[in-house]
């Protein structure tokens, strides 16, 4: 039987017996004694159990990677680097990240320090720290509840891209993380990572009743919160072929195990809909664990993948022994929480199609916390207009507003063939009613969330008049940037 | 003195080097640089002792039922489970009431809220502590159960009497004035959310004793409710407090069950005891700040002058009273913020409903009191149409007899005049509003807001026996130095203001000096930290202490430095860790040469301090007295800007004058500010408590309970910190600074109503719920566009 290795804080680890879906923030608590990592909330919202993985970037380049340990399962580290606070101090000296964060004042009472600080040394291992928002977005998933973030900002500023010559940079340059196949049982409890697709199968054979995780950002919440012990999870990490991310065709090809912070890079030119969307998708740490195949395969009438890629055409392409096989996304959705996959069948990746001419394209999500919160209402909207001003097509997708994410159909044939104007879309609206009848809940009402859809449409007209696919702006205050 | 450039890169602390005093100046925190390593402990992260077993809480899944039947019988036959306990178990008193003994540790046949102790389960892991709870029966009878301020108030549901406080003939002037408002409105609960959980480990001891180490503000009556629990004398209970992750009021009361738990589970086993929530159910267990229900009827003059006001509040206590009556009494003593009202009728009652019982948090009550006074101010400016700053400051307190509280106590050294005039002119208020005007005026579906927000805070415990503190130092023949004071560090900086004091009267570097667990075994008999006070009580304790000590120290000094001549003895100076005459500072000799030397002499190197705060005193029942040593006084100026189109809007903007006398340490002044102002704003806007209609608290988890985050701070935040403002008979001029800036971000309220008025025509009335969410947000938005001519918003 295989051991779970890794390396913690580069000393080599072997562990058998432990429960494979043992957290990796309880590991270094309980079993190792790394108290430096806290538990804030065992759910990914606060940050104070952050550590840094050793993984790579989009380009495939080694790049150090902030997680929540509370949300991480061993398995998923096999064969990878961990770095815990424990870590940043070296020879008995502080490290730039931990000096400049208690210069500036960044910690009060000092609970969602070590959180703070790991998500900071990524910021100072980071290449790309090139644009003041990305201070922000680096730091949102760390909660901290006594300074008012400005001396935090303010260090994150100043350790940002400083990439010091230290034992994180001599570990950039010296390895080269890969996934590792893994088959591993405890107990009543496995764990498989295989290692191609041949192997998968006949995990599947074997193990009908499989389920799958990436980085386990929604599945790990089970084992936290209502502490499941699922009996098999099958990690699809070690598949190169679901690992795609490229141009296709005019479009693109976003592979089922793409980690989201690379989806959002690579969006950033390519597909700035989808870049809107990951702005406010969730956490730095959130995004470093969260994969395409993820979000999409979880169903989640909030997932908030579904309404950009339904707004945008997007195909699903699902894999099995037997073969491909295609759908339009839409119809990948199939009731709540519930897909199209079969038995034995993998979501293998998105087809994001070639955009129309004259295509006017956005995404947008509302949620009572700016960054890092589950959606109220988001949208992903699609309109072509033609050279005569007239809607061709229109695809308007929501989440939040069903049991599914879901097009409102009715008020998309409203606006076909009509001038694309402030008057047919009031027109329009006033089917939106029909198309959906939302929930009250405590992320909003049925009131505000049916008036929000209305409104973000509306804002969608205004923000595609001059520019069809309009780009996020510096210091916007809301998800929609109209004056 | 208290000169804090408001640029962010000049902060930082001093470099090392010959400094005089440590006061006064800004430095880091004293943990710090162990907050970034992961090195500062706290009470989760002590190493576990050998045997050590998990408390596990059983609790009611009713708001509001009868027990009629426990059996824990399958729980005990679990493997790994070394106990499971009830009420009946207990040795001493199940009782762990703060004030009001109506709080019963474990159920005693009703339980009140969802979430209360019913049993304790001791295992051996957290694991087979949750299968074990999972075992042991209880069967309930439910009952109705009151889970509003309403509902509670229909019923007739109180924890306390009314207290009234009056001036003048409110009736009479309310209908001679010429202008005249009346309405209701509505404060949320908050959740603590330290980042750091309840967390207590107890660890049995000989006869009887207990160790334990417990997340808590207020150490001495955790000691107190342990020792009644187990029915034993105080003095075999210690309770030292390494550091908190965050308090903010949680601390203060309800830390105790948890330690009681936890050290009743100690003496049933014999083993010792962790019991730790995690975040869930820290949430669902603990109390928060308080809801407030407020009723108003005002009389102004044509130019926004407060002529009358008549106030009713009622408060959501939950089921036990905790702190309420006092966190009521500051809620009236600040209805009048930082206004003259001539003639007025406050009163106030706390409800009991079947929640959490509701306890302290920053502001305790008086943020909530003067949510309402700034909820009239703002509409009078809406309904005249004037800038709410204006009316403000019409209304400020004056010369005798205006300078005059409702209770009688005079506002002295009044600053708010003087901050106005200095914060209107940094933040360039005027240009900025007229700004904000035009924007709005071109601007379809994003307008933008500027509000002022006053601060008026007194400062005191309103129970006056409270304001008193003890400390402890010890000195080593090395000269190196222990502190102990009665004070807890929960983030607030305490233990780098009290070794900044103890470093100054010494004349020793800050380094020198360990500053010690707080621990009831060192100064006896503590108030809780908290009500501001830690700084202003523990700093003069400290100051005393070690002034004894220096003054020991002194003739040993003189005799070894050969300047005993008259006069000579009492100039020398103890400074940087030498002792001299300043006359001739090249011959000095050591703090620990002198330290040594009186070792030898047979001096005592240890001593204790005390302080009490003179001259406080408030008649409950006349609603008159001095309650507060002074008045800590603040503004802000906050702009924001509002998406018609969502409700989301962002703080753009943020300036603060604050006046915190001459600072201790300005920095960390600075840190409270700022921190403060951001949680007022949580608060205020997206940090939502709700309750599902049978009283299980739904926003459990930051998953769906949002305090801000880093993009919630405003993009611009300029902190100043008055200067050249000493404050008479305090620790070194300095003043207060924990709760008042906290009330600062009520001018975000302001410029949000200032934002969404400019959707509609000019005077309508605003109707902003709190907290002003998004959505809370987008209903106003749509009540103003409502009431304008267009039906397209076109205003």
């Amino acid at each position: 039987m295989e051991r779970l290795r890794f390396f913690l804080n580069d000393k080599p680890v072997e562990e058998t017996g432990l429960s494979p879906t043992t957290t990796l923030l309880r590991y270094l608590r309980d079993r190792v004694n790394l108290t430096g990592t806290k538990e804030g909330c065992a759910e990914g919202d606060c940050g104070a159990c952050t550590v840094a993985v050793l993984e790579h970037d989009s380009q495939g380049a080694p790049a150090l990677r902030a997680v929540n340990s509370c949300l991480v399962l061993l398995p998923m580290v096999q064969g990878k680097r961990v770095y815990t606070v424990e870590a940043l101090k070296e020879g008995g000296q502080y490290h730039v990240v931990q000096e400049t964060l208690a210069r500036e004042l960044g910690s009060q009472c000092g609970y969602c320090t070590p959180g703070i600080a790991m998500a900071m040394l990524e910021a100072c291992h980071r290449r790309d720290m090139d644009e003041p928002w990305k201070l922000d977005a680096q730091m949102c998933g760390n909660l901290c509840r006594c300074t008012g973030y400005r001396p935090i900002r303010e260090a994150a500023k100043q350790v940002a891209g400083l990439r010091p010559e230290d034992r994180f940079a001599r570990a950039l340059a010296e390895t080269r993380p890969e996934p590792m196949a893994l088959a591993y049982e405890a107990g009543a409890q496995r764990f498989f990572t295989p290692g191609s697709l041949e192997a998968l199968w006949d995990v599947l054979d074997k193990h009908p009743e499989a389920r799958f995780v990436m980085g386990g950002t929604d599945l790990s919440l089970e084992v936290t919160k209502r502490y499941a012990e699922p009996p098999l999870l099958v990690s699809l990490e070690a598949l190169s072929e679901l690992h795609v991310l490229e141009p296709r065709a005019g479009g693109h090809r976003l592979g089922a195990t793409v980690w989201l912070t690379d989806l959002e890079d690579y969006a950033r030119v390519a597909c700035p809909p989808l870049e809107r969307m990951l702005r406010y998708f969730g956490s730095r740490q959130i995004k470093n664990r969260a994969t395409v195949g993820g979000n999409l395969c979880t169903a989640s009438p909030i997932g908030d993948l579904a309404p950009v890629l339904l707004a945008l055409g997007a195909e699903a392409v699902l894999r099995s022994r037997a073969g491909e096989r295609r759908m339009p996304l839409e119809d990948f959705f199939q009731g709540y929480r519930r897909t199209a996959l079969g038995r034995g069948e993998v979501l293998a990746c998105v087809d994001v199609p070639a955009q129309p001419e004259g295509a006017r394209a956005l995404a947008y999500k509302v949620s009572k916390g700016r960054e890092l919160d589950i959606s109220a209402v988001s949208a992903g909207f699609r309109v072509v207009v033609d050279g005569e001003g007239k809607v061709t097509e229109a695809r308007l997708a929501y989440g939040g507003m069903a049991a599914t994410p879901a097009r409102a159909r009715l008020t998309e044939a409203a606006l076909v063939g009509q001038p694309w104007t402030e008057v047919s879309v009031e027109a329009a609206l006033a089917r939106l009613d029909e198309d959906f009848k939302p929930l009250s809940d405590h992320r909003g009402s049925a009131w505000y969330r049916a008036q929000v859809a209305k409104n973000l449409l509306r804002g969608f007209f205004h923000e595609t008049l001059s520019t069809p696919v309009p780009r996020l702006a510096e210091g916007h205050s809301a998800t929609v940037q109209v004056r | 003195m208290s000169t804090l450039p408001s640029s962010p890169n000049t902060l930082h602390a001093q470099q090392p080097g010959p400094t005089p005093t440590p006061l006064h100046v800004p430095a880091p925190h004293e943990s710090g640089l162990k907050h970034t390593s992961g090195e500062a402990r706290y009470v989760d992260d002590l190493p576990a002792p050998p045997g050590m077993l998990t408390g596990h809480l059983v609790t009611s899944p009713h708001a509001h039922a009868r027990i009629r039947r426990r059996d824990a019988s399958r729980a005990r036959a679990l493997p790994g489970v070394h106990a499971v306990l009830f009420a009946e178990d207990i040795p001493g008193e199940n009782q762990v009431g703060p004030v009001i003994h109506d709080e019963p540790l474990m159920s005693d046949g009703e339980v009140h809220f969802q979430g209360q102790t019913v049993a304790l389960v001791l295992a051996e892991d957290a694991a087979v502590a949750r299968r074990a709870a999972a075992l042991v029966e209880v069967e309930y009878e439910p009952l109705p159960a009151l889970l509003s301020i309403q509902a509670a108030v229909e019923a007739g549901s109180f924890l306390t009497t009314p207290h009234v406080i009056g001036r003048g003939d409110p009736d009479a002037a309310l209908a001679a004035a010429p202008v005249r408002l009346s309405g209701e409105c509505m404060t949320g609960a908050q959740d603590h959310f330290y980042l750091e959980t309840q967390a207590s480990l107890a660890v049995p001891g000989e006869d009887g004793s207990v160790h334990l180490w417990s997340s808590t503000q207020h150490p001495s009556e955790v000691q107190a409710i342990v020792a009644g629990v187990l029915g034993t004398g105080r003095h075999q209970v210690v309770v030292e407090v390494p550091r908190m992750g965050g308090g903010f009021g949680g601390k203060e009361t309800q830390a105790a069950p948890f330690a009681a738990l936890a050290a009743l589970g100690a003496r049933a086993t014999g083993r010792p005891v962790k019991v730790w929530l995690n975040r869930d159910q820290d949430m669902a267990f603990t109390g928060k700040r308080h809801p407030f229900w407020g009723h108003y009827e005002a009389g102004l003059d044509q130019e926004g002058r407060l002529l009358a006001l008549n106030v009713e509040l009622v408060s959501d206590g939950g089921w036990s009273t905790d702190l309420s009556h006092a966190i009521l009494d500051r809620a009236l003593f600040h209805l009048d913020n930082a206004y003259f009202v001539p003639a007025l009728r406050f009163s106030g009652r706390v409800a009991r409903t079947n929640l959490p019982s509701n306890t302290a948090f920053r502001g305790f009550g008086g943020p909530q009191g003067m949510f309402v006074m700034e909820e009239v101010l703002n509409r009078a400016a809406e309904l005249l149409g004037l800038d709410p700053a204006v009316v403000r400051e019409r209304n400020y307190y004056g010369q005798a007899p205006a300078n005059l509280t409702h209770y009688g106590q005079a506002v002295e050294g009044n600053r708010l005049p003087r901050i106005h005039a200095e914060l209107m002119a940094s933040s360039d208020y005027a240009r900025r509003r007229a700004e904000i005007e035009a924007f709005n005026a071109q601007s379809r579906w994003t307008k933008r807001g500027i509000g002022f927000q006053p601060v008026k805070f007194g400062i005191s415990f309103t129970t006056s026996f409270l304001n008193q503190a003890g400390a402890l130092v010890v000195i080593y023949t090395d000269g190196s130095v222990q502190l102990n004071h009665g004070g807890t560090e929960m983030g607030q900086g305490l233990h780098t203001k009290m070794r900044a004091v103890c470093a100054h009267e010494l004349g020793v570097p800050p380094e020198r000096i360990r500053v010690m667990n707080t621990a009831t075994d060192k100064v006896p008999n503590t108030s809780a930290t908290a009500a501001s006070s830690g700084t202003d009580l523990n700093g003069m304790a400290v100051k005393q202490a070690c002034e004894v000590i220096r003054e020991r120290l002194r003739p040993v000094a003189a005799r070894l430095l050969q300047a005993e001549r008259g006069g000579e003895v009492d100039a020398l100076a103890f400074v940087g860790g030498r002792v001299f005459l300043p006359a001739r500072p090249e011959r000095s000799v050591s703090f620990a040469e002198v330290v040594h030397a009186a070792y030898l002499a047979q001096v005592s190197l240890s001593a204790t301090g005390y302080y009490r705060t003179p001259d406080i005193s408030y008649d409950r029942v006349a609603g008159r007295g001095k309650p507060f040593h002074y008045y800590a006084f603040g503004a802000a100026v906050v702009e924001v800007e509002v998406s018609g189109l969502t409700g989301e809007h962002r703080v753009r903007r943020v300036d603060i004058l604050h006046d915190v006398g001459a600072s201790l340490v300005p920095s960390i002044d600075q840190g409270q500010v700022e921190g403060a102002f951001i949680q007022g704003v949580g608060w205020l806007t997206c940090e939502e408590v709700l309750f599902d209609a049978k009283g299980r608290l739904v926003t459990h988890s930051p998953d769906t309970y949002k305090i801000p985050a880093v993009g919630d701070a405003p993009e611009d935040f300029r902190v100043a910190l008055l200067e050249r403002a000493p404050q008479d008979n305090t620790i070194h001029g300095s003043k207060a600074v924990g709760e008042p800036p906290f009330m600062l971000a009520i001018g975000a309220v302001t410029a949000l109503r200032h934002a969404v008025a400019a959707f509609g025509p000019p005077r309508t009335p605003v109707e902003l719920a709190s907290p002003a969410t998004p959505e809370a947000i987008l209903r106003a938005v749509e009540v103003s566009r409502a009431a304008g001519a267009l039906p397209d918003g076109k205003a």
